[in-house]
């Protein structure tokens, strides 16, 4: 759908690239020929160039006519994290459908499920009758299918830790909850600075981040690298993190990298396993192998389990939290 | 054994021996990190202190290891089904037993069974049952005709299996969490990285019982290349010959499955290089086969885990990359 924003944006930069061209046309004429019939071909030109840019103007509002960016009244969101954020900000009411893989809130158990990512239904999606649409900066296809069917997009990526707040606050302003969401990112905010002033006067240990690996073993080891939001959260908690020089957000860690990087501590976030006792234990010392890396011998390995741990949304905080508590101890007022 | 052939036997394998035994012996110096070999071997500085030694004997050493054990391995049970088969396309995995090895993994993977036996994990153990039981089916629905080993039905019956296990594969995939579906994905691109000693000797008696059956079986898979009836009227017991063919070589291509992941293009592409170097005799083959095999994995998983270092590239696509155009530029130079 194409709003009375994005019409006044594109007219602004037609406007603009015309008044540019202009002005660089003009320039070219005074210092190259300065002759009369040169003189009127550009102008000719111009007004031909604006013309188009009228004609698209009007084309495009004929084909697409404006409408008013209304508040949402019935949202669908195929993004778990954003849908965290819609209930946290206020908007939950307004949330009539979710993705297959929402868990969280507990609200949602209730409402039809429409797919996921790679399967989107778009004929439930249509027969909800949603008036905005949350998915994935991936699924161009929906979007397109959105597009033609009028219904608005709210377009989502996964990206860094500010970005979880940047999404609550535009979330906020594009659903009516602004001051909700407002609440939401700057009690976030508070505690996460909260975190870094605490962590600031201690010792910056360099962290492995794992968030995958095999049950028992230490095959496919799977890290955060050196972007994304475990990685800003790490930081943030007041940890280095050992593969921050790779630009990537995950890694797949050999044995013997780790082995080189050595790190001080070694953090596992298990987001999705149930871990009794006994099996922590084992996961622990699946590590034992690696003796000479300092987390393995100052047994400074920490197993965090909890489903929140990595998903990018209004939990993000308690990760940071969580993440400190484990580099430094207890370190929570 | 005729004199020809014995004299054949004791160039190729001594030369492919040497090749193998040059590659084992620099694989495990080379690698993502500068070690030095003095520190390694110095038995004054703790264990726990000397990292050259713990990245040489816990990270290097066992992979290396495994990648000789897996190119062998496929490599050979390569040779011993193109043979069994008459088939040039055939491959280890042509007869279901890397689909039920992948989808034994992809269950472990999914609903995070916990397997773990005698120092190994879940997902080599459940690999190794997936393909098993692959190997049950084919087996009971390539002799239900009660005429022995039918090689048509077996092979039929495996290329069905393996788009049947792909299909049920991809349904689990379908209905588990996207990490659960990548890392089935990336474990199906192969990874010799096990850092550990222990899956290396859980696999070893199966490759040694297989490798014990390979070296009584060149001179009737000889024969069986020129057909049943030519066989069995030279004294092969075929059904016999058969049997011990698709036991041992679906038996030793599980425990490389399960070790490594189904690595590609080994069991294929090294039997065909090596007959376009030595013949096509299965008693010079096959043993030049499974020493060519360790050789070229472990030299492409040396390739995998230093040319995008600290990254690593998966050794599954390497072995392609590599072996591919060397291939089809070996044959193009031989036609």
């Amino acid at each position: 759908m194409i709003t009375d924003t994005h019409v006044r944006l594109r007219v602004r930069c037609l406007i603009h690239a015309q008044r540019r061209e202009d002005h660089e046309d003009g320039t070219k004429n005074a210092i190259l020929s300065g002759t009369r019939r040169s003189e009127r071909c550009r102008t000719e030109r111009s007004v031909l160039r604006a013309c188009c840019v009228i004609f698209v103007i009007v084309v495009s509002g004929a084909v697409w006519p404006l409408e008013t960016q209304a508040t949402p009244q019935r949202i669908i969101s195929l993004v778990p994290a954003v849908t965290e954020m819609l209930f946290a900000i206020g908007a939950g009411p307004r949330v009539i459908a979710v993705s297959s893989y929402d868990r969280e809130p507990p609200e949602v158990e209730a409402l039809p499920r429409v797919g996921a990512l790679l399967d989107p239904d778009v004929e439930r999606i249509l027969s909800l009758r949603p008036d905005l649409v949350v998915l994935y900066g991936s699924q161009d296809d929906l979007r397109t299918q959105m597009g033609r069917a009028g219904i608005a997009v709210f377009d989502y990526r996964h990206g860094s830790l500010a970005h979880v707040t940047d999404t609550i606050r535009a979330l906020g302003v594009r659903t009516g909850y602004a001051d909700g969401a407002e609440a939401v990112a700057a009690a976030i905010e508070v505690r996460i600075a909260a975190v870094m002033k605490r962590a600031a006067g201690q010792a910056r240990p360099r962290t492995l981040l794992v968030f995958g690996r095999e049950r028992g073993a230490l095959r496919n080891v799977y890290v955060s690298g050196g972007r994304g939001f475990l990685h800003d959260a790490l930081e943030a908690a007041g940890g280095v993190n050992v593969f921050a020089d790779v630009d990537r957000e995950a890694v797949q860690a050999t044995t013997e990298v780790i082995l080189a990087r050595a790190p001080e501590v070694i953090v596992e976030l298990r987001s999705s396993d149930r871990l009794s006792e006994a099996d922590v234990v084992r996961e622990v010392g699946a590590w034992a192998r690696l003796a000479s890396v300092p987390a393995v011998r100052q047994r400074r390995i920490h197993i965090l389990t909890g489903a929140g741990l990595t998903v990018p949304g209004p939990r993000v905080a308690e990760t940071v939290e969580r993440l400190a508590d484990a580099l430094h101890g207890g370190m929570r007022p | 054994m005729t004199p020809p052939v014995r004299r054949r036997l004791l160039v190729v394998v001594p030369a492919f021996g040497l090749l193998t035994l040059a590659v084992l012996l620099t694989a495990p110096t080379m690698g993502s990190t500068a070690i030095s070999l003095g520190r390694v071997f110095d038995t004054s500085i703790p264990w726990a202190d000397n990292v050259d030694a713990q990245i040489f004997f816990v990270a290097r050493l066992p992979r290396v290891l495994a990648g000789a054990l897996v190119g062998a391995t496929l490599a050979a049970a390569g040779v011993v089904l193109q043979a069994l088969l008459r088939n040039p396309l055939a491959t280890p995995f042509t007869l279901g037993v890397s689909a039920g090895a992948a989808l034994g993994a992809m269950l472990a993977i999914s609903w995070q069974m916990d397997l773990g036996v005698l120092g190994v994990s879940s997902v080599p153990v459940a690999s190794f049952g997936g393909a098993i039981v692959a190997i049950a089916i084919v087996y009971w629905l390539a002799t239900s005709q009660k005429r022995g080993l039918s090689t048509n039905i077996l092979l039929l019956a495996g290329v069905t299996l393996n788009s049947f296990f792909s299909a049920v594969i991809l349904f689990v995939q379908y209905l588990s969490d996207y990490t659960d579906a990548f890392r089935t994905i990336r474990w199906l691109m192969g990874d010799l990285d096990v850092s550990s000693y222990d899956p290396i000797v859980a696999a070893l008696p199966f490759v040694v019982l297989a490798f014990l059956a390979f070296a009584v079986l060149p001179r009737a898979l000889n024969l069986l290349t020129l057909g049943d009836d030519v066989a069995a009227s030279r004294g092969v017991d075929t059904a016999r010959a058969q049997r011990l063919a698709f036991f041992s070589a679906s038996l030793a291509t599980a425990a490389a499955v399960s070790l490594g992941g189904p690595i590609g293009f080994i069991g294929i592409v090294v039997p065909h290089l090596v007959r376009l170097l030595v013949g096509s005799d299965h008693r010079v083959v096959l043993p030049a086969a499974a020493l060519f095999g360790a050789a070229f994995l472990v030299m492409c998983d040396v390739v995998s885990r230093t040319v995008m270092a600290p990254l690593e590239l998966p050794v599954g696509i390497i072995t392609a990359m590599i072996g591919g155009p060397f291939f089809l530029w070996l044959l193009v130079k031989r036609t």
